[in-house]
């Protein structure tokens, strides 16, 4: 006879590291260490901004990384956060100067403060110092804004962070593990 | 199926009912069933539940009342949500579609908060002209209606008990705590045709089986089958006409292509919120009645209520999953009393209000970024969260008035939503909030993170009942005291807020309203 209980339905909340766009380049690799997820963006990526320029886009990368860091989430979570600005900006000149304007600005303060460009500068907490003075900015309001739902109700970042999402359509939880907790 | 009903927009022997959520939508369907006929005109879409998606901000952006408002005053919204005062429903069914579900009662002081708490400077608490005797029977009513469960009324048993509410429940009982409530209008198994909770989460997002009760699928449908009730939806109401003899006639109103018709009434009876409520009878204003309709007593407006709220997540070494069934997890209650020994007048309840990760992530900390923020969040899956509801104190300055110049869509002025909390409403957040976490820390909290209040979904006073007159809008049965054939329906007549979330009470005094609408009609008094 088992007392024992089954035990709660936890989640893995692992990054999954299978897709190879935007990861290291070309290689297609299957495995990257956790570190790697956090590298400085590469060509690729910078590839993906036509309209705001690689600069900017790798800037921008740099600095939605920086305002909601989550090391093991991969940079192209990121990307595709920032990806709605980068259409807008080819309709929209107004916010398209309010990011490219944003983005000189806070180089510009980089190598005044740190004697290169944002990116370069090697120290999280020096490149978050600098946004720290931009934050009532517009620019760094609407990228900040912006990347609330740009990132956090992007369903593919949802298991990493320990959700689930929609239940209905599997009955909900009532046999899923709604009371199942086993710690208390 | 049967031919939907229609009535002429010349009828003026219909009863037209503006608005269809808890207040509307109860109010229609109780007239029906004792043969009245009834004109909704409901301003917002008539989704169904195949509309209904477990998603947050996908629901938000499909039901939520998002014509323009103004935040003011003195209240955090100016910064946190200047756009968005309030977080309601635009749509057939009200906010009753987002209503996360719990159905508790006032307690009986609550119906006499100026006579329990003494002169209160600076405010205008004031009794209600019902109390908790005379409305006992009509909660009885409305929670068998509603199907709230672990109630006589309904025989309901109660919910099963999920991780969030086990965390919650647990804290409370290890700092003394014993009151620990949830009276769900959550079917607990099938009742009056609705399916049994399945534990799907995503409560304030509408249930997709229908197992929370909302007039959506239970008191509209129920309405129109009897046939005496005619649904238009996307009709927003402009203005309320009268006649020489200030008595309503009816109500001008746009359709979904802009067009405006005028529905003539025997009874108008408006049920939009509190901040559509008072803005259709502003709006109303003529030549005879110059301030609005209802408004001799310069009341129309004002003492606009949303709790004294504040909220907080809570953080352990293990996994909750409190996403994981019913939005409420526990609710403790044993703050709810009046004891000025806390140091404040009224009580509140700690009511575990789970979100999900994109709502967390944008009303954790408004604003916030950064490790700080992104650790937490990291640890998503291990939070508890709980919403104090508590008594908020009604003062005439906060209110809801006409933007001088601002139109909205429709070409009417947009509501400036003026609100400042009163110092016993900030004592009484502070205190939620201290005993919250202490309750968390009980049970091995390592992070608590205070939370701002959440955009308004509990609107309440605005068209207060009054005893006389010139202290409010309407009396005792929410008949206008200046308009014998108009009626205020919804929240907005509420004297007091309360510590508790005020569906349940709505629902009451609707039932009660159909009532006594019947008992006048048959003596030709309207």
């Amino acid at each position: 006879m088992s007392t024992q209980k089954p035990s709660m339905r936890v989640l893995a909340k692992l990054p999954q590291l299978q897709r190879r766009s935007f990861l290291a380049g070309a290689a297609g690799v299957s495995v990257v260490p956790v570190a790697a997820l956090s590298m400085a963006p590469t060509a690729l990526q910078a590839a993906s901004f036509k309209v705001l320029g690689s600069q900017t886009g790798v800037t921008l990368l740099r600095m939605a990384r920086d305002i909601y860091p989550h090391d093991k989430l991969a940079d192209r979570y990121y990307l595709q956060a920032l990806m709605p600005h980068e259409k807008a900006a080819a309709k929209d000149a107004a916010l398209k100067k309010l990011i490219t304007d944003g983005v000189a600005e806070l180089n510009a303060q980089a190598r005044s403060r740190f004697g290169t460009s944002y990116v370069a500068i090697p120290k999280e907490a020096d490149r978050v110092s600098l946004l720290k003075g931009m934050e009532k900015t517009p620019f760094f309001q609407k990228i900040r804004g912006d990347m609330v739902t740009g990132l956090y109700d992007n369903k593919q970042v949802w298991p990493i962070l320990g959700y689930e999402g929609s239940s209905w359509q599997k009955g909900g939880y009532l046999n899923r593990g709604f009371n199942d907790i086993d710690w208390l | 199926m049967t031919t939907p009903t229609k009535f002429s927009l010349h009828d003026d022997s219909v009863v037209v009912i503006v608005g269809s959520g808890a207040g509307g939508g109860t109010l229609a369907n109780e007239l029906a069933q004792k043969g009245i006929n009834c004109v909704i005109l409901e301003a917002g879409k008539h989704y169904t539940q195949a509309d209904i998606d477990n998603d947050e901000w996908g629901m938000f952006n499909k039901i939520s009342w998002l014509d323009k408002r103004i935040s003011a005053g003195g209240w955090h919204h100016t910064q946190t949500y200047p756009g968005l005062p309030a977080w309601i429903v635009k749509g057939v069914g009200g906010s009753s579609v987002h209503w996360a579900g719990l159905a508790l009662r006032f307690q009986p002081h609550e119906f006499k908060t100026r006579s329990t708490y003494g002169e209160q400077p600076g405010t205008q608490v004031m009794d209600w002209p019902v109390d908790y005797e005379e409305m006992a029977p009509f909660y009885d009513l409305a929670e068998k209606k509603l199907g709230v469960c672990g109630s006589q009324a309904s025989g309901l048993p109660m919910l099963p008990e999920n991780n969030h509410y086990k965390v919650i429940a647990a804290g409370a009982r290890k700092i003394g705590y014993k009151n620990i409530v949830r009276p769900m209008a959550i079917n607990s198994q099938v009742y009056n045709h609705r399916p049994g909770c399945q534990q799907i989460g995503f409560c304030m997002q509408g249930c997709k089986i229908g197992a929370k009760w909302s007039t959506l699928y239970a008191d509209i449908p129920d309405a129109l089958g009897t046939g005496k009730v005619e649904l238009r939806p996307q009709s927003m109401a402009l203005r309320i006409e009268h006649d020489a003899k200030g008595k309503a006639t009816g109500v001008l109103y746009a359709d979904k292509n802009g067009k405006q018709h005028f529905q003539k009434a025997r009874i108008v009876c408006v049920a939009g919120n509190s901040i559509e409520s008072p803005r259709l009878l502003l709006n109303s204003a003529s030549s005879m009645f110059p301030d609005g309709l209802a408004n001799s007593s310069g009341q129309v407006g004002r003492n606009y209520m949303n709790h004294a709220t504040a909220a907080a997540a809570s953080i352990y070494e293990k996994p909750v999953y409190m996403y994981r069934g019913t939005s409420i997890g526990a609710v403790v209650a044993d703050e709810a009393r009046h004891d000025a020994s806390r140091g404040f007048n009224g009580g509140y309840y700690l009511e575990g209000l789970s979100l999900g990760l994109p709502f967390m992530a944008a009303f954790m900390q408004p604003g916030g970024w950064g490790r700080d923020f992104t650790s937490a969040i990291d640890l998503y899956d291990h939070m508890t969260c709980v919403w104090v509801c508590g008594e908020d104190q009604a003062m005439a300055d906060n209110r809801i008035t006409l933007h001088a110049t601002e139109k909205d869509q429709y070409g009417l002025p947009v509501p400036v939503v003026t609100k400042t909390y009163t110092a016993n409403d900030d004592r009484l957040a502070k205190h939620g909030l201290q005993q919250w976490r202490a309750l968390s820390e009980a049970v091995g909290a390592k992070r608590v993170i205070d939370m701002p209040p959440y955009p308004a979904s509990h609107n309440m006073g605005t068209n207060r009942m009054s005893e006389k007159a010139r202290d409010g809008v309407v009396n005792r049965h929410g008949q206008a005291h200046d308009i014998k054939n108009l009626f205020v329906s919804d929240g907005s007549q509420f004297t007091s807020s309360g510590a508790c979330n005020p569906t349940l009470t709505i629902v009451a005094l609707a039932i009660r309203q159909a009532g006594f609408i019947e008992n006048a009609m048959k003596r030709r008094e309207i």
